[in-house]
């Protein structure tokens, strides 16, 4: 009883790394921006197909497939950048709002249609399988996913706090005229930063891969999630993100095993609610 | 979700104009509306859906008389119609039991379908088919399981597949023929999401279990399109049941089979209930480490040459996928319907209803293995039945009870991967 307890612990640290990590890229967005990134799940997805034709083209795992999605996720952050969110900025909140969500259905969509509605998935032991120890069994992938969303997390905090592109973002973010004025040009800073929400996305997605299955629509049953942890650790806190995704996962693992699965979300949602309800900028947000 | 609602209707706006304009170039078609999930989560399902469809409009409106006495194979076109041709309109449910109501509404009032057919999911199929009986337009449903949809008092809901009563009884009969041989069948654990497919079914497998003597299974439910089902899996580690029981959408299905093996967990017996385990892309994602699953079907190629075999064949080359059970219980549907339609000679919606009331199809008219096809007073095929099927390889299902009719054996205990 008490291992099982202990592995469904385990198993919702892991699974709430995991969320941590595709929600650091929304958070990003959002903080900076303003901006709610209806594709962020879509993001995930298209990370997930790359390192999908990764694996099938040359027969590699997350090793060369995660760092392609980062590369390829970053190139179309910057791209959608300036092709869509820097216009619809100065349109109405509605615009905003329906111009990302026209972006996520125009990505899955592309993607339905030329990799079909199949469900893929990569081989199971493409990360070196399972640890067995104690009782316990971890899966190395998810392993693997938990310790980048770890690492990646505290890269992006770093960032932002420590150095100077991450002191030009935050300026940006603060007051974009101000900051022009110093000299720091908001377009480039904010392209920066969907490049880097992009592909801190993309990379969840090639890691998430490795254990999940691969559908265009998966970015609708993951991107629901990445929203709530959002705003549960706080609009634009990178580690807010962080501790958010790792309480969830644990509520959800402990529920489900305890109460029922079918009950795992109701004991979420009204907990997430009647947090938000004392503390309404989230965990770690400003106020 | 509002949003997505909004554009969908704009654009099913959009569609029903550009089509209603190219309808009426076109007389002698006889129109049907086909709703299926061609986005969403169940997408693959759907997809496969429209091909199997698509093959059987094919067969009808082309001649294929190397199909033989197959119903509305043998000419082109409806014979009892003077050789009108088939259009069917599909329609995308979105997964969504709303989206499924309003495109049932308007595949009636705006494409002017004379019968539909669908909608994959028991739920939805719920929405589209009440929508269907209040304008007085038949529907026949080929795949959806769950037992109340024959239990409103419908009358112009007809469905061809056996039904989750139907299944328990053959789930009861194979746990019964393999405790005679050896297997310990004592307790059974019910996987179950919480559609209106997986809890219908687990409370009919429940119910009948308990009528027949049986211990009420343990029963597992979890919510359709879990990102996470680890919990589940632990659980059926800690009750150790003798035989699990898995009622699950693909989705749900893979990861299932994923997180069984990364926890080490092979149940000794594991029985699906088609869905899930019968999508093509299911067993070519998790085949290999689901090896020994059984699942119940209808479905069977057959020997080569003959009339599955090449419908079968003709599907591949449509899907590029290997026929599988739900394909062919929805072309099985579609088959039913236009048969009674060439019979009744008519597109009037109340003679199509009358001749699907009198269909009485013998097993050699049929491409499934039910006993024949014809409805009750609630809409119901009493002759529908079910064999069972297992993944012996990981790759093709192969049939193995009941003894007639078996290509192989049944192996035990589960091997998983």
């Amino acid at each position: 009883m008490s291992f099982v307890l202990v592995q469904v612990i385990v198993g919702g640290l892991l699974l709430g790394a995991v969320y941590a990590l595709f929600s650091s890229g929304l958070t990003l967005v959002w903080g900076m921006m303003n901006i709610v990134n209806f594709a962020h799940g879509d993001f995930v997805m298209l990370g997930m197909y790359v390192a999908y034709v990764v694996f099938t083209l040359f027969g590699v795992g997350p090793l060369a497939g995660a760092p392609l999605a980062t590369l390829v996720l970053a190139t179309l952050g910057i791209v959608v950048y300036f092709g869509l969110i820097r216009d619809i900025m100065k349109g109405p909140m509605l615009a905003q709002i329906l111009g990302t969500f026209g972006l996520a259905l125009l990505l899955r969509y592309s993607v339905f249609w030329w990799f079909g509605a199949n469900f893929l998935s990569l081989p199971q032991n493409i990360v070196g399988g399972t640890f067995a120890f104690w009782g316990l069994r971890i899966e190395a992938s998810r392993l693997l996913a938990g310790v980048v969303a770890l690492l990646v997390t505290l890269g992006l905090h770093l960032l932002l706090t420590r150095t100077s592109l991450g002191s030009k973002m935050l300026a940006v973010a603060e007051d974009a005229t101000a900051a022009q004025l110093m000299g720091i040009r908001p377009d480039t800073m904010q392209a920066v930063a969907w490049a880097i929400a992009a592909g801190a996305t993309g990379l969840a997605g090639a890691l998430i891969a490795t254990f999940f299955y691969i559908v265009p629509t998966v970015g609708e049953t993951l991107g629901i999630v990445a929203f709530v942890t959002v705003s549960l650790g706080g609009f634009g806190s990178v580690p807010g993100a962080l501790v958010a995704g790792l309480l969830i996962g644990v509520i959800e693992s402990l529920s489900g095993y305890l109460i029922g699965a079918v009950y795992k979300d109701i004991v979420v949602y009204a907990l997430f609610l009647s947090f938000l309800w004392f503390r309404p900028q989230g965990l770690m947000g400003k106020t | 979700m509002r949003f997505k609602g909004m554009l969908g209707l704009l654009s099913a706006a959009a569609m029903s104009v550009a089509l209603a304009g190219g309808a009426l170039a076109q007389d002698k078609t006889v129109k049907i509306g086909a709703i299926f999930p061609l986005s969403g989560n169940a997408a693959s399902a759907g997809v496969h859906a429209k091909a199997a469809i698509e093959v059987a409009i094919d067969i009808i409106n082309n001649a294929h008389p190397e199909l033989g006495n197959f119903p509305l194979a043998k000419n082109a076109g409806l014979a009892g119609l003077g050789g009108a041709k088939v259009e069917v309109v599909f329609a995308d449910n979105q997964g969504s039991p709303a989206t499924g109501q309003n495109q049932a509404l308007r595949l009636i009032t705006e494409e002017k379908v004379v019968a539909l057919t669908g909608a994959y999911q028991s739920g939805i199929t719920l929405t589209a088919s009440a929508i269907a009986e209040k304008y007085g337009i038949p529907f026949v449903n080929g795949e959806s399981v769950a037992s109340n949809l024959t239990e409103r008092g419908f009358k112009w809901f007809f469905r061809t597949t056996p039904i989750a009563t139907d299944f328990a009884k053959v789930y009861y009969e194979f746990l019964t023929d393999m405790k005679a041989a050896g297997a310990k069948t004592d307790t059974v654990a019910l996987v179950h999401d919480n559609t209106e497919y997986g809890s219908s079914v687990a409370n009919v497998i429940t119910t009948v279990f308990k009528e027949k003597g049986m211990a009420a299974p343990i029963d597992v439910a979890y919510p359709a399109n879990s990102t996470d089902i680890q919990s589940q899996v632990l659980t059926l580690k800690e009750k150790k049941p003798d035989v699990v029981l898995m009622v699950t959408y693909t989705s749900d299905a893979i990861l299932f089979a994923k997180t069984m093996q990364a926890q080490d967990y092979k149940p000794p017996m594991l029985l699906a209930d088609d869905a899930g385990y019968s999508d093509p892309s299911f067993l070519k994602a998790v085949g290999k480490i689901s090896q020994g699953a059984f699942n119940r079907s209808s479905w069977s190629v057959g020997a080569a040459g003959s009339t599955t075999a090449i419908i079968a064949d003709l599907y591949k080359k449509k899907s590029g996928d290997e026929m599988d059970d739900t394909a062919a219980r929805e072309m099985q549907g579609f088959f039913v319907l236009m048969e009674a339609i060439d019979r009744a000679g008519s597109t009037e919606p109340a003679k199509i209803q009358a001749a699907l009331k009198a269909t009485d199809l013998k097993p050699n008219q049929l491409m499934m293995g039910y006993r024949g096809v014809k409805f009750d007073d609630k809409g119901q095929n009493v002759l529908a039945s079910g064999i069972i099927i297992q993944l012996q390889d990981g790759e093709n299902y192969v049939a193995v009870w009941p003894k007639d009719g078996a290509e192989k054996t049944p192996v035990l205990p589960y091997k998983g991967w």
